[in-house]
């Protein structure tokens, strides 16, 4: 066991990771690991490939379940109730925990579509126009596809379909917002965009992101987990991680000697 | 003493030359075809009734035996197998019994069509006393194609990204409605392309359509699926093992008729995935 050094934020918890484990078969992809993520806030984590980052991301909103090898032990509490358990509908939890993935992923369908299509298939009451404008503004999307609504998602840049996967996943009004990575495939200027549309959605959402880039980390987050070898390593006050880490590993891995 | 680069421009030359070989066959087929046939092929072909004499043949009733046909394997088929295409790619669990069907399945596709025409023979005409009715005929060729059908299916579905189905889920929705919703739609151009290519083969099939007793000399057309019938392919070949020399040219107007509707399915198909190649590139 690695040394460890967790200071639990004094927000309220939206979601509180209790002693997770996941396997892949007889693999600790995972390892007993104890996280609560506060409200409002932007927490990131961070780590080397490998390190159990986007899976511990992918247990939250239980898409683990469509791998039949995966296996999960411990609690996840989102507000209070354990989404682990198998009584607990996966499908309706992932309305409330939104996911933003890697490679952007709109439906080939228009614009329009792409952001109705979940709350319309979940039988939301809405008005459509309202909230297709509505969320595409939210996303900082709005005034680039405004006169192109019902074209084809798949026409859009790499960064504007990232910031369309944003705005669908708004649409359904979650609690919180998972981001797998969401400028990996993106450049310096989309990146920037996306970043600052993250620290406008904080003001409404509850956002945990997994990257790759230390930087974004440091730029965008109120708190920071470092992951190493399946275990987390050290959590706390994002400014504090970076300028004065408790651990000597977090140390190395933030000021680039290894990872 | 001969050279790599020698070598390398003789194997180009040998590969050029098969392949202009099988084009040289086919253009030889269509102009022989063309030369014999193209002076019957005319409006009174079309909507003549077979006759004795050659210039007074036409093909409506193997034409409409051929529509009514296709159209009933399509109604049989179509759904039978996207329905089966997605239970094995979305659905079934990766047992034995899966692996088990997916090999019959394959093995299905090859089997020869003969085959097929026997056990709808047996099954069809015979056993469920359809006769030698149109839905006999519908039914023996649905078994034909259904493998394909599945196969085409299967692969169109294969071919849907990961990550789209990932974006699906992660909106709150369940396997079966993102199947329908997007899996479906996206896999719908290559599904389109197997059912055109598939019934395409079933317009051509001669062999378990004669199996089950369909009629050579029909002088009406089908009214309803149990009617019976006769189809291109076997007009033609009826036509063509007659002894008199006019009706050879019949034949080959029939031959032209049939390539004709063929080539158009074909063409149809190849529309299809060209528009569909530029739009989804996930």
């Amino acid at each position: 066991m690695n040394q460890q050094s967790i200071t639990k934020p004094y927000e309220k918890a939206v979601v509180e990771v209790k002693n997770l484990s996941v396997f892949f078969n007889q693999n600790e992809a995972v390892k007993k690991v104890n996280l609560s993520i506060p409200i409002n806030k932007v927490t990131a984590i961070i780590g080397p490939s490998g390190c159990g980052k986007s899976t511990l991301l992918r247990s939250i909103n239980r898409m683990h379940d469509f791998e039949p090898i995966a296996r999960l032990e411990g609690n996840i509490f989102l507000e209070g109730e354990d989404i682990l358990l198998k009584s607990v509908d996966a499908v309706s939890l992932r309305r409330k925990i939104g996911m933003v993935f890697q490679k952007p992923n709109p439906f080939p369908k228009t614009i329009y579509e792409n952001i109705l299509w979940g709350p319309k298939i979940n039988g939301f009451k809405i008005n459509e126009d309202e909230l297709v404008e509505q969320s595409l503004r939210q996303a900082a999307i709005w005034d680039e596809v405004k006169g192109r609504l019902f074209d084809s998602a798949i026409s859009l840049s790499g960064g504007q379909q990232q910031r369309l996967c944003i705005a669908r996943t708004i649409a359904m009004k979650p609690k919180v917002i998972l981001m797998d990575e969401p400028c990996s495939a993106l450049d310096p200027r989309s990146t920037g965009r996306i970043e600052d549309l993250i620290l406008e959605l904080k003001n409404e959402y509850t956002i945990v992101i997994v990257t790759h880039n230390m930087q974004q980390a440091a730029r965008i987050s109120d708190y920071t987990a470092f992951f190493y070898d399946g275990e987390l390593i050290e959590y706390g006050n994002t400014s504090k991680i970076f300028t004065t880490p408790v651990l000597k590993q977090t140390e190395d891995y933030i000021s680039g000697r290894f990872g | 003493m001969i050279s790599r680069h020698h070598k390398d421009i003789f194997f180009k030359r040998t590969a050029q030359v098969t392949t202009f070989l099988c084009l040289g066959v086919l253009a030889l087929l269509l102009y022989h075809i063309g030369r014999e046939g193209m002076s019957y092929v005319s409006l009174d072909f079309l909507s003549n009734f077979p006759s004795r004499f050659p210039e007074k043949s036409g093909i409506k009733a193997a034409l409409w035996g051929s529509f009514w046909l296709i159209l009933l394997t399509g109604i049989f088929a179509i759904p039978i197998g996207i329905a089966t295409a997605v239970y094995l790619e979305e659905f079934a669990p990766k047992n034995r019994l899966m692996t088990l069907i997916e090999l019959n399945i394959n093995n299905l596709a090859g089997t020869p069509s003969i085959v097929f025409g026997f056990l709808g023979l047996v099954l069809f005409v015979r056993g469920l006393g359809f006769e030698r009715s149109l839905i006999s005929g519908a039914a023996t060729l649905s078994l034909l194609v259904l493998p394909m059908i599945i196969i085409a299916a299967r692969e169109a579905i294969k071919g849907v990204p990961r990550t789209l189905r990932e974006a699906a889920f992660a909106l709150g929705v369940t396997r079966w409605q993102c199947t329908i919703g997007q899996v479906i739609p996206t896999a719908l151009p290559g599904i389109m392309t197997g059912i055109i290519l598939a019934l395409s083969r079933a317009m051509g099939e001669t062999a378990p359509i004669i199996m089950i007793g369909a009629l050579t000399y029909v002088a009406f057309t089908p009214e309803g699926p149990l009617d019976e019938f006769t189809t291109l392919p076997i007009q033609i070949y009826n036509w063509a093992s007659r002894p008199q020399e006019e009706f050879h040219q019949v034949s080959a107007a029939g031959i032209i008729v049939l390539l004709l509707m063929l080539f158009t399915l074909n063409f149809a198909a190849l529309l299809i995935r060209m528009r569909t190649e530029k739009k989804v590139k996930l």
